[in-house]
């Protein structure tokens, strides 16, 4: 196990380099014209152009070029770790920036995933268990609907029915209507203003999960181990529960991985909706203001989560199915 | 004459289905004595598995109809109350299954396996329970069994997964081991030594043993009685002497015939199988089932369906040829084949 988990990590480290390098490639490299125009912002002057050239070393050749960014993300600049340079949009640190968008946005995407595990999966499990009874039909039909609803129109629903209709008739208890109240500022107003989104992101998450759970199980019920566990003596729960359970979850566990890393890159519709001022709801602005130092990091930090994600579920994933080990 | 340790009588198992009424056991009655080994031979879809299954209450009963009684030490455990059948299942009834690879759970250590087995029926430690979970693995023949026991099944070989199945089914003394083509899916060379290891154990633990298989060739020296299935009927029921030597059913000839024979080199003859395919089980052959291939077959067979009745002592067929004429057809076609 150990062996894996280093050959695991030591791929990651290979894969994190390979992300930097084609993003590099992509932002500097492939567009025709001179990156250092592009990056300078709207209204680029002499000035500000020359600027760009000394972050990013654009005078020196292409390998010195990657080595120094490569360098000053890994290692951190003045403001900061990672080293996440300047903005010429905004004229400032891009480090505090970002990293108040990723708390918030992280809040978010954690939330959510509690909340759709929580649901989804008990779902999913009891629905295998009683499959074609009244129940499942109702469970897979909220399934149903929770991965058809777009994001947005669930989202403006919710709005509309927890927060429009209590505070206009001057209910006692409405939902936040948007926005986000750090934690410190008192917890059931952090809260009433995540509970929304948490369900709205959650929501089509736990549908795709309940199904995915009760598929998983129904198949693995009828393995023959199971038969086997029912042959010695078992008791029906030990062996869904014990049997059959784990078996049926690592499939779940990495689509749990791939789903959160790519969640931390952003939740760009709900946090749009509910104005969380979150990374999803930034990339659009830097890709609108065409701020292309912002637009840099956040492809670079996004691929990093989903990268340590994967990661990070693949030994949970040996950990669970021993024979994982050795390959 | 002492009890049977098990008796069966007019089990039926049927599955309705919207296609019809799949009749995979149809009136099936036997009993076992105690460390008596009884063969069970017949093709896929002869109701053999499913008959066990069902004794061992392994069948589905929301999707099948029961019917008849299984006595088992005096106990119709078809009424059994589903708590107490889970106390004798795994303890004084145990089964072991035809792929051992998948029938052993790829995520759990196979000494956790064994103990697992242990204490759903016995009050013992967790320590105790290893201690005798290595034990078993020891008698079953698996060298070094302190460390296999905490290796995970694909790391044994198919040989050692059969016999880390038949320890986890044995370890807890049961009187009537039922096993379920246990060497279908090894090596041959491997087949002789689970079906020996089997008659070993069978001995030294004093267990009644079904084998169940679609090989008369493998119970040849391990059964004292063989049942022959077939459309979920008993055609053929004797001790191992009457069948291979003195058959009276053209369906047991046709196996007997069938079964491949290194020594048989020289002839150069093909093999030689029973033409046709299995019945469908919704839809059964009227009269006896297995009149459209039988190459004896007269017009009484295709109407009324043959007892099983006996012909000497308890050696008995269901089949509608006379004694005489049975007698006849083995001495001069099957033994010249066979």
């Amino acid at each position: 196990m150990g062996r894996y988990i280093i050959r695991r990590l030591l791929w990651v480290v290979f894969v994190l380099l390979l992300v930097t390098l084609i993003t590099y490639l992509i932002f500097f490299k492939l567009p025709p014209g001179d990156p250092a125009v592009r990056f300078a912002g709207k209204q680029p002057t002499a000035a500000s152009i020359a600027e760009v050239k000394k972050q990013f070393g654009l005078d020196k050749p292409f390998v010195i070029q990657y080595a120094l960014f490569v360098k000053r993300f890994f290692g951190g600049d003045k403001d900061g770790w990672p080293g996440m340079g300047f903005s010429f949009n905004t004229r400032s640190a891009l480090h505090p920036i970002i990293t108040s968008r990723l708390v918030i946005t992280a809040q978010l995407a954690l939330g959510a995933a509690l909340v759709w595990i929580l649901l989804g999966i008990p779902i999913g499990v009891l629905s295998a268990l009683r499959p074609r009874s009244l129940g499942d039909r109702i469970a897979m039909g909220f399934a149903l609907f929770g991965v058809s609803a777009p994001v947005f129109w669930l989202g403006l629903i919710f709005l509309y029915l927890f927060w429009y209709i209590p505070t206009q008739h001057h209910w006692a208890i409405a939902a936040a209507g948007s926005g986000y109240i750090a934690i410190g500022k008192g917890f059931f107003t952090w809260l009433n203003h995540m509970i929304m989104p948490w369900v709205v992101l959650a929501l089509l998450f736990a549908a795709f999960y309940a199904r995915m759970s009760r598929g998983n199980l129904i198949e693995t019920m009828s393995e023959d181990y199971i038969r086997t566990a029912r042959a010695k003596g078992l008791s029906e729960r030990r062996v869904v529960f014990k049997h059959g359970l784990r078996a049926s979850l690592t499939p779940v566990v990495t689509m749990f991985g791939m789903d959160l890393g790519v969640l931390l890159g952003g939740a760009v519709i709900t946090e749009t909706v509910f104005n969380l001022q979150g990374m999803g709801n930034y990339i659009i602005q830097s890709v609108r203001g065409a701020d292309y130092n912002a637009i840099l990091d956040i492809t670079v930090i996004a691929a990093f989560f989903v990268t340590v994600m994967n990661l990070f579920v693949d030994i949970v994933y040996a950990f669970l199915d021993p024979r994982v080990r050795y390959s | 004459m002492a009890e049977p340790l098990l008796e069966v009588r007019h089990l039926k198992v049927h599955f309705p289905t919207e296609d019809g009424v799949v009749k995979a056991v149809d009136d099936v009655s036997f009993t076992i004595d105690r460390g008596e080994t009884l063969g069970v031979v017949g093709e896929s879809g002869s109701g053999k598995s499913v008959t066990f299954l069902t004794i061992m209450g392994l069948t589905n009963l929301k999707s099948a109809r029961v019917t008849g009684e299984v006595i088992f030490q005096g106990q119709d455990l078809l009424k059994l109350p589903v708590e107490e059948m889970r106390n004798i299942r795994g303890s004084k009834m145990t089964m072991i299954f035809q792929d051992p690879l998948t029938s052993l759970h790829p995520f759990y250590r196979v000494g956790d396996q064994v103990v697992e087995a242990i204490r759903t029926h016995q009050k013992v430690s967790k320590k105790e329970g290893m201690d005798m979970a290595v034990d078993m693995l020891r008698r079953v023949g698996i060298p070094k069994p302190d460390e296999r026991a905490r290796q995970y099944p694909h790391e044994y070989s198919g040989g050692m997964r059969q016999r880390a199945m038949i320890a986890m089914a044995l370890v807890l003394n049961p009187d009537l081991l039922i096993a379920d083509e246990p060497t279908t899916a090894l090596d041959v060379t491997v087949q002789a030594q689970i079906l020996d290891l089997i008659d070993r154990l069978k001995e030294e633990f004093n267990a009644a043993v079904v084998l169940i298989t679609h090989d008369l060739g493998v119970v040849a020296e391990h059964c004292d009685n063989i049942q022959v299935m077939y459309a979920g009927k008993a055609v053929e029921y004797g001790d191992a002497r009457d069948i291979y030597y003195n058959a009276h059913m053209p369906y047991t000839w046709g196996l007997l015939q069938s079964i491949t024979r290194v020594d048989e080199s020289t002839k150069k003859e093909r093999l030689k199988p029973i033409k046709g395919l299995p019945p469908s089980l919704i839809f059964v052959p009227p009269g006896c089932a297995f009149n459209p291939r039988c190459p004896y077959v007269m017009d009484v067979c295709k109407v009324e369906v043959p007892e099983l009745l006996p012909s000497n002592g308890h050696h008995a067929a269901a089949c509608h040829l006379t004694l005489a004429e049975k007698e006849r057809i083995f001495k001069e076609e099957v033994l010249q084949q066979a």
